[in-house]
């Protein structure tokens, strides 16, 4: 048993369900508190100690659900009467007892048949499966392992015999061997789902964390769904770590001042001890984007971004622009992300880009947001059609700001060539950085919460 | 009330199920197999769910059920070890050293140069430094129950990393160590409750060390036996009718589904009112008890009427 909850646990990893070494400890232990005897008692004592939120639940309890889920051979049900002294009555063919496998096909004996299949799949290395094209190698291992070979001997042996009982001696025996076959088969396909369906999905958020936003095309429709999650969860965890305004109370430290002016109600004596406290403040973030067509790729997923930051973010404010600027964070309120993003595109996306113009737009109306606690990043590509870049207005935001961060979706070597005026912007940022992979983006992120904003 | 004195009730999982029902807890087996695991793998237990589901109520009805104390610890930001774990009384110190100023005064007077007034001085610190002087808070009190205890942590995701993360000595091995009188450790290990409401992810460290227990909202059935054991005196009939109401505002897009807290408010509403049978009026007047938002209760409104008639 203690090799089947290993499995199991295998099983869940692939599941994506992390199972630390400590863990297995105590799925052992729980094991041995509860028995194997009642199956949901079982189960239930081991999701309490494996599966560790909600998501991973279900996921236990599928995982589960498969792994334990050993139908009963269908076999053609062994001839009334002749299931107890069969084999001896085909004496004639030989091979038939010495192979228990043969013995258990014509006899019927499922549980028999089931277990020598866990076992002969244990030696065939079944849950080692990774890919979808090991399958029929697996299984056609998976079957030698339990001594198809024999059964083949023994149906051509009873074939040459050329008697009635020979003849439907093999008849049985092929029958049976399609069955078991096809039961190998189902056995491997169940494995394959088990240990190697999750490692793929996995493959592929991993591939496009790398893959680069504005490439060709854009991201494929079927892995928007997906991008669109993995950005949602990227957020969170940013937000996690940074949204939370914290006062710490440092109790190293007397204030003296304070305690002094409480004392004085009592005589002088201090009753009330005061402490210095340090206060740690909320990210304050504006962030500028641009959704021009020079960006038009990249700016769906920067606007992805932007709204998951706005919905864990509690002070971010959110403007776009292409040829004017204008707030987004009440169509980022007010809508679905999906929604939100053909919102922003639909109202002012897709036109001629002025960096210029937007620069003016914001610091008309919307300078007063940015203080010495506020961090403003830009996601643009710098290319402002030859228009007056108002460089002035940058350097006035750059002045205001705690720091002014740029997000270029274009690698460095164009920065500066035809119509990018990014080299001149860049003067007046802290960071001017490439990013054009969701891998990028949330590192970035990071950074820039990390660094320059206020703790 | 103690405990039954027929059996243990951490037998086996059905006694368990039996004795949380004897303390006015209806558990799922589920629940009731947690907390069968968190006794006798003496392991906390972290307990999730949206608010209202019979988190805390879980701890609270276990301290009944094993007749222990319960010490209550409730997380917010900005919670630290002074609040959680123990603190000097500084107030009583200062006022003692006014006092004692006197004495300290003549006690020194003697001391024939400054190293000898401070040798003396320094035997003299060391009580202020002692247990008189020691404010223990809720985790040091449990630690320090010699009959065992249930210790509930509640909205442990209130709290800050720094002090999920200071919590994990107290939940791995149950002992805290003062620097000034050294680790503490706990005779009998208190059983402990985790509750989150996920405002946070909870650090893997901190998730490692617990049992971990999603209570979701209840099947019909369940919740029918919650309220008829928690709300007793209300009818049969009544509680069906309202439990498929409750059931199907679930199945609405609102901002708060109401959950089990609210339908036992509401059947207790009901029961004030007199009520025998639930009509549409009935139902408007008394929204405002499930829905605790403004657009939830506009966007149900129109609809109580079908609400009704769906079975």
């Amino acid at each position: 048993m203690q090799h089947t909850l290993e499995q199991f646990l295998k099983a869940l990893r692939a599941a994506d369900v992390r199972v630390s070494p400590a863990e297995a400890i105590d799925a052992a232990r729980a094991a041995a508190a509860v028995g194997y005897a009642d199956r949901a008692l079982f189960k239930d004592a081991l999701c309490a100690t494996l599966a560790k939120s909600r998501d991973e639940v279900d996921r236990f309890d599928e995982t589960f659900e498969t792994f334990f889920a050993r139908n009963s051979f269908s076999l053609p049900p062994p001839e009334a009467g002749e299931a107890e002294g069969d084999p001896g009555d085909s004496e004639g063919a030989p091979g038939v007892d010495q192979s228990p496998l043969a013995q258990m096909l014509l006899g019927g004996d499922t549980p028999g048949l089931a277990q020598a299949m866990e076992e002969a799949a244990g030696r065939a290395g079944v849950s080692e499966i990774r890919l979808s094209t090991q399958r029929s190698r697996l299984t056609r291992r998976l079957l030698d392992e339990m001594g198809l070979s024999e059964i083949e001997q023994i149906i051509a042996n009873a074939k040459r015999l050329q008697t009635f009982d020979g003849n439907r001696l093999a008849l049985r025996l092929d029958v049976a061997r399609k069955a078991l076959m096809a039961e190998a088969q189902a056995y491997v396909e169940r494995a394959h789902e088990l240990y190697a369906a999750g490692s793929g999905a996995r493959l592929r958020e991993e591939m496009l964390a790398k893959k680069a936003l504005n490439a060709d095309g854009g991201i494929d429709p079927i892995d928007l769904a997906m991008m669109q999650a993995l950005v949602k969860r990227m957020a969170k965890r940013l937000a996690d770590r940074y949204s939370r305004r914290r006062h710490t109370a440092n109790t190293g430290h007397l204030d003296v001042r304070k305690t002094l002016r409480k004392s004085m109600a009592h005589d002088g004596i201090p009753f009330d001890i005061e402490w210095k406290l340090k206060k740690v403040d909320k990210p304050s973030i504006v962030v500028i984007c641009d959704v021009s067509k020079s960006v038009a790729a990249a700016a769906q997923f920067l606007l992805t971004f932007l709204y998951a930051l706005n919905e864990v973010v509690d002070r971010l404010d959110a403007f776009a622009f292409s040829g004017r600027l204008i707030p987004v964070n009440a169509i980022l309120d007010a809508n679905g992300v999906e929604g939100a993003i053909l919102k922003v595109l639909s109202t002012i996306g897709f036109q001629q880009t002025d960096y210029g113009k937007a620069l003016e737009d914001f610091v008309e109306n919307h300078i007063d947001r940015v203080d010495r606690h506020t961090t403003v990043i830009f996601l643009g590509d710098g290319r402002s059609n030859f228009a007056d870049p108002r460089l002035d207005l940058m350097h006035l935001i750059q002045q205001r700001a705690r720091a002014v961060i740029w997000l270029n979706p274009e690698p460095e070597s164009y920065w500066g060539q035809g119509d990018s005026v990014m080299y001149r912007y860049q003067r007046f940022t802290h960071v001017a950085k490439t990013c054009n992979t969701l891998g990028q983006l949330e590192r970035i992120i990071e950074d820039v919460l990390r660094t320059y904003v206020p703790h | 009330m103690p405990v039954g004195a027929a059996a243990d009730p951490f037998q086996s999982v059905d006694a368990l199920v039996e004795g949380l029902g004897s303390v006015g807890y209806i558990a799922s087996r589920r629940i009731a197999t947690a907390l069968y695991m968190a006794v006798h793998l003496q392991k906390p237990i972290l307990v999730e769910g949206s608010a209202g589901v019979g988190k805390t109520e879980l701890a609270l009805s276990t301290a009944r059920l094993l007749a222990k104390p319960l010490i209550r610890m409730q997380c917010y930001e900005g919670l630290d070890e002074s609040k959680a774990l123990y603190e000097w009384k500084y107030g009583k110190q200062l006022l003692y050293t006014q006092i004692l100023k006197d004495r300290m005064g003549s006690a020194l007077a003697d001391a024939p140069d400054m190293d000898a007034a401070m040798v003396r001085l320094h035997g003299m610190g060391d009580m202020f430094f002692s247990e008189p002087f020691l404010e223990p808070r809720p985790l040091m009190q449990a630690l320090r129950q010699d009959d065992g205890c249930v210790l509930l942590i509640d909205e442990i995701d209130k709290s800050d990393e720094a002090f999920e993360a200071f919590l994990l000595e107290v939940l791995s091995a149950y002992q805290v160590s003062v620097p000034e009188l050294g680790v503490i450790v706990a005779k009998t290990p208190p059983l402990v409750f985790l509750t989150s409401n996920n405002v946070r992810d909870l650090g893997d460290a901190l998730k490692r060390r617990c049992l971990h227990l999603h209570i979701p909202l209840p099947e019909p059935e369940l919740e029918e036996r919650i309220v008829a054991t928690r709300v007793p005196g209300i009818e049969d009939a009544l509680t069906g009718k309202l439990v498929a109401f409750v059931q199907s505002l679930r199945t609405i897009d609102l901002r708060k589904a109401p959950s089990i807290s609210e339908t036992v408010d509401w059947a207790r509403a009901l029961v004030l009112l007199h009520a025998k049978d639930l009509d549409a009026s009935l139902v408007r007047d008394t929204l405002n008890v499930i829905l605790k938002f403004e657009q939830d209760i506009t966007a149900v409104e129109p609809q109580i009427v079908e609400l009704l008639s769906r079975k």
